[in-house]
């Protein structure tokens, strides 16, 4: 291939991220150009949707032409582009709740959308790294704006704190990833996927100690980003105190960002063989939906309580991870859009609601919401069965759960143990979603309350079109399903299939290992 | 009829419709009540108008809903094997889930059973939900296509889906327009029971994993290859968790009284006619004929029994010990639940056919009893035994509904509960006497409770004298008891149309049964 064609198809496989990250720097002049109002702003916005969706036109259009599974260090499979997908939606979505938002809370929306985009392009950048060089740069270009966009409102002390926390956290997990890397290439020569997959194979021996550590490391690293126990301690402070729909943001499509290179990560530089891998995945997944779910339960801030049922959501996912099947890939791909659809919204409705006057989201704001805001009390509760992942009520959240226990149980090592901790922790998840749906339906609303002014017209659209998705693909998911099935087996060709014949339930005969 | 049903091609659109129908009305309720329109004692009259507006659309929407259902009686041909009314059509491809909906013997019945109750619920507690009648009366309507579903999806998946879906309305039923401990009461209601059926979700994965059908429909499941032992058992387990804490089986009974006790009269005739019912035909239907050898392994099915009949006991002693009325109607059901489950394991024709009488004769009584205490409630404003008494003396009609209905409740012969817990305890008595004879001890201490209840409530000194200007049954409470009292009767004397079309279902369940090997062979002999 010549140099010239080799730089053709680089800038093609390129060209979604390039789209995103070039629109943020022209936005990022027009927004700091003049002082900010309404007009403006509404401007912004329409820039910043029309950079998603020339994006979504460029991922289409990259999809569409020959360009192999992947051109140098850049992966061009199915499963990027899937993800790319998810990712645009969530930043579209994000910045319309946003751009309501944010004249409310008085901070000006220029620089967050701006902001949103560039991290919009990290996780893309993310999605595409097929070398670990790649995934760090996509890390840090997320993370720096993530953690700018928790403070961004300034006139709030606990804005600060959580952007100070998080900053701080990240910088120091950001070490671990790092070290991680560095450790890697020493033992193995190679930062990209592939290579650092063959030389772990178990056609090349044990792999070193060398290697060993720098995979834990590593893992450390990512479990850091996606906010696993014992590594979570951030979450809830930094959801806490970052205004709402960053929250959303941050929950929903940041989660997706890391999870999109742990899945890679997992299925082309871990083979199967290495069993130590999958052990800690396997911890790692089991505490997170304990812990998860047991520390929602006892929250009263709904804010908290969500950062907690994100940590949760991430241990479900990290279940389907620790199959390093297509099929496990397939169901993070579904998994990550429902929850994604489903925490969005449900951020978006706290928005709306607002907080009191100590800045704090407390669930005593939501009592009685049904007979103030009838609309904006069904669609949390859509949203809340969405993340119990209840049949038909809760739409795509059921079939989410649904293909995570599927992947689990047939996969080559049946994961039926973990299948099991799920459910049970669903079950006790039930406990704090319901919590919410008791507080707006069934308790009356407090004479000193007063009504939420009615929310802006991108909130209840964000909020109508979400709950319509969510209920739509819940009573016939077999397109987005097909999809996602199609994506992951044409991207992870070389993953084990599903296996019908293990004993999947000697596994369960012999409880939790 | 049948010639004339058929004409109509009423077997090809009939379950669609029952599953379609009650969501329309829902969807009418919530477009055709006005903005506003919230409580029944608004003093705005235009509002107030407006807010009984979806009552009025329930009743017509059930009313309508019962009387195309009720040709499913005449319709069903009790010759034929197999499903009747079968509606198809794909759902998710991919993994073979379709939805499939048919009918036997043993839906019919209780699909007959919930068509019956649905009116009642409205017709029978016509006062009692004041506020928020819009949202009330769409949740009951949704409520009733998720039952019929249950009863009639011949597709596990579809299945479960229609059983997790019942859960939502009960639920919000139950902690909007329940008692003073509403709350509670609802939460440990869904915990128990969500707790049940994500288990099961799990086991209709493996199950569907284990089978190599790639289908979750039903027949297919069945003619599977058996599984090994220990899965099968696993399954059976889950499976059956799932169903026993429905049911309820001692000891998952708990959430049962305080469910019971808190919900509106509405939701109460719903709760102890139909949904306890859905457990119970879980069983027999999904997890006795997918596991069979788990099922009635010896010990299984010891145990099994064994919580069977401690549950007829000790729902009875704690039936005795209360002295709310509403609490211990709602304790007698675990009682009477007890039977249905001692029928199934007991295996013998006449003990399925029983427990499957059972079902409908306790569902029927359950009902009138609750909308009865529903009137007491509302007349006298207390539920409590030692506060009432007297009530026969001033209002008749009431005190003989109440009467009829716990003495169908208890077994008295010439009603329906005495031919189910008679069938129930014949067909018991060869498979283990001992069981049989304590089971027995049951229908004693029904009786004592039952005539105590009474004798308080009906009889003695008038509780409070400002009662006595009590007004009796309204016609239309008067209606909804009379009809009740008749079907209790008539089934009580004249059982056998009922019972030719149940017996080919009980056959059918038999047979299943027995393919779990020689140690579990059931006695087919009449």
């Amino acid at each position: 291939m010549s140099n010239a064609s080799e730089s053709l198809a680089l800038t093609l496989a390129l060209l979604p991220d390039l789209t995103v990250m070039g629109g943020a720097m022209v936005l990022l002049l027009y927004a700091v150009w003049g002082p900010e109002d309404d007009r403006r702003r509404s401007r912004i916005l329409g820039g910043a949707l029309a950079v998603c969706g020339v994006a979504v036109a460029a991922v289409l259009y990259s999809a569409t032409i020959a360009l192999g599974r992947g051109v140098g260090p850049l992966a061009t499979d199915p499963f990027r582009w899937a993800i790319d997908l998810v990712i645009l939606t969530s930043t579209a979505l994000t910045l319309m709740v946003m751009r309501d938002h944010a004249p409310r809370s008085r901070w000006a929306f220029g620089e967050p959308a701006v902001l949103v985009l560039l991290a919009a392009g990290g996780m893309m950048l993310l999605a595409a790294a097929r070398d670990l060089t790649l995934v760090f740069l996509g890390i840090e270009l997320m993370s720096v704006a993530s953690y700018v966009l928790a403070g961004i409102d300034r006139r709030s002390a606990r804005s600060a704190e959580a952007a100070l926390k998080y900053f701080l956290l990240g910088a120091f997990s950001t070490g671990f990833l790092l070290y991680g890397i560095a450790l890697l290439y020493g033992a193995t020569g190679s930062t990209s996927l592939t290579l650092i997959g063959a030389s772990l194979s178990p056609a090349s021996g044990p792999p070193s100690t060398m290697a060993l550590a720098g995979l834990g490391l590593l893992l450390v690293g990512f479990a850091f980003k996606v906010a696993a126990v014992p590594f979570h301690l951030w979450t809830p402070d930094v959801y806490d105190g970052a205004p709402t729909p960053v929250s959303g943001y941050f929950a929903a499509a940041v989660k997706a960002g890391a999870f999109t290179a742990l899945v890679r990560f997992a299925l082309e530089a871990v083979t199967p063989g290495l069993g130590v891998w999958r052990e800690a995945l396997w911890w790692l997944a089991a505490l997170t939906m304990i812990a998860g779910n047991t520390f929602a339960i006892q929250q009263r801030n709904v804010k908290r309580m969500l950062a907690y049922s994100s940590i949760a959501h991430a241990g479900f996912l990290l279940v389907a991870v620790t199959t390093q099947t297509a099929a496990g890939a397939a169901a993070v791909l579904f998994y990550l859009l429902a929850y994604a659809l489903a925490t969005i919204g449900a951020f978006a409705v706290l928005s709306a609601v607002g907080e009191g006057e100590d800045g704090v989201m407390h669930a005593h704001r939501l009592e009685g919401l049904w007979q103030v805001r009838p609309g904006l009390a069904m669609a949390m509760a859509v949203y809340m069965l969405a993340l119990l992942g209840f049949p038909l009520a809760g739409g795509i959240g059921f079939f989410a759960k649904w293909y995570v226990l599927q992947a689990a149980i047939q996969a080559p090592v049946a994961q039926t143990g973990l299948a099991i901790i799920l459910v049970v922790a669903t079950v006790a998840s039930a406990a704090f979603y319901l919590y919410v749906v008791m507080v707006m339906f069934m308790r009356p609303r407090r004479p000193e309350a007063v009504d939420p002014a009615p929310a802006g017209w991108l909130t209840r659209l964000v909020i109508g079109g979400s709950v319509i998705t969510i209920l739509l693909f819940g009573v016939y998911p077999t397109p987005l399903v097909s999809a996602a099935r199609a994506s992951a087996a044409a991207s992870f060709p070389n993953s084990p299939p599903p296996s019908p014949s293990v004993d999947a339930m000697r596994a369960v005969a012999a409880p939790l290992r | 009829m049948r010639a004339a049903l058929e004409a109509i091609g009423y077997g090809q659109w009939i379950l669609p419709l029952l599953l379609l129908l009650p969501l329309g009305g829902a969807a009418a309720i919530w477009l055709a009540t006005p903005h506003g329109a919230d409580a029944l004692d608004d003093p705005d009259p235009v509002r107030a108008r407006g807010a009984a507006r979806p009552r009025r659309i329930a009743a017509w929407t059930l009313t309508a809903w019962m009387g195309l259902g009720l040709g499913l009686w005449p319709a069903f041909d009790a010759s034929l094997p197999g499903w009747q009314f079968v509606a198809d059509a794909p759902w998710l491809p991919d993994f073979g889930a379709r939805f499939t909906v048919g009918m036997d013997g043993l839906s019919l019945t209780l699909v007959l059973l919930t068509l019956v109750l649905m009116p009642v619920s409205v017709f029978g507690a016509w006062d009692e939900v004041r506020t928020r009648t819009k949202s009330y009366y769409a949740l009951t309507c949704l409520l009733a296509s998720g039952l019929v579903g249950a009863f009639v999806a011949t597709d596990v998946l579809l299945f479960y889906v229609a059983w997790e879906v019942m859960l939502v309305p009960m639920y919000l039923i139950i902690g909007i327009w329940g008692g003073t401990r509403r709350l509670e009461a609802a939460l440990k209601f869904v915990l128990f029971t969500i707790f049940g059926s994500l288990l099961m979700l799990v086991a209709i994965i493996v199950l569907w994993r284990e089978s190599g059908t790639q289908s979750f429909a039903f027949d297919l499941l069945l003619d599977a290859p058996p599984l090994d032992a220990t899965t099968a058992r696993w399954l059976f387990g889950a499976f059956f968790l799932a169903f026993a804490v429905k049911i309820p089986l001692a000891p998952l009974h708990t959430w049962l009284a305080d469910a019971h006790t808190e919900a509106p009269t509405g939701a109460s005739v719903l709760l102890a006619g139909v949904m306890l019912k859905v457990g119970a035909y879980g069983v027999m239907r999904f997890a006795v004929p997918l596991f069979p050898a788990a099922a009635l392994e010896p010990y299984t099915r010891m145990v099994i029994l064994v919580l069977a009949v401690v549950g007829i006991l000790y729902g009875s002693l704690l039936a005795l010990a209360q002295r709310d009325l509403k609490r211990l109607v709602a304790y007698s059901s675990v009682s009477h639940m007890g039977f249905v489950v001692l029928g199934i394991f007991a295996q013998s024709l006449q003990s399925v056919e029983g427990a499957m009488l059972m079902m409908l004769a306790h569902g029927l009584s359950a009902a009138a009893l609750f909308v009865c205490v529903g009137v007491v409630k509302q007349r006298t404003g207390t539920r409590q035994l030692d506060a009432l008494g007297g009530l026969a003396r001033v209002a008749p009609l009431l005190s003989a509904a109440l009467a009829l209905s716990a003495l169908a409740s208890l077994g008295l012969p010439g009603t329906a509960g005495f031919v189910s817990e008679f069938l129930v305890l014949f067909g018991t008595w060869r498979a283990a006497p001992w069981l049989t004879i304590a089971a027995s001890g049951g229908l004693v201490l029904a009786a004592v409770y039952v005539l105590w209840a009474l004798q308080r409530v009906i009889f003695n000194p008038l509780g409070n004298p400002s009662w006595s200007g009590m007004p009796d049954l309204s016609r239309r409470e008067l209606s909804v008891l009379g009809s009740l009292a008749v079907l209790l009767l008539w089934i009580g004397v004249h059982p056998a149309p009922i019972l030719r079309r149940l017996e080919p279902a009980a056959v059918h369940f038999l047979v299943l049964s027995a393919r779990g090997g020689p140690a579990t062979a059931p006695t087919l002999t009449r």
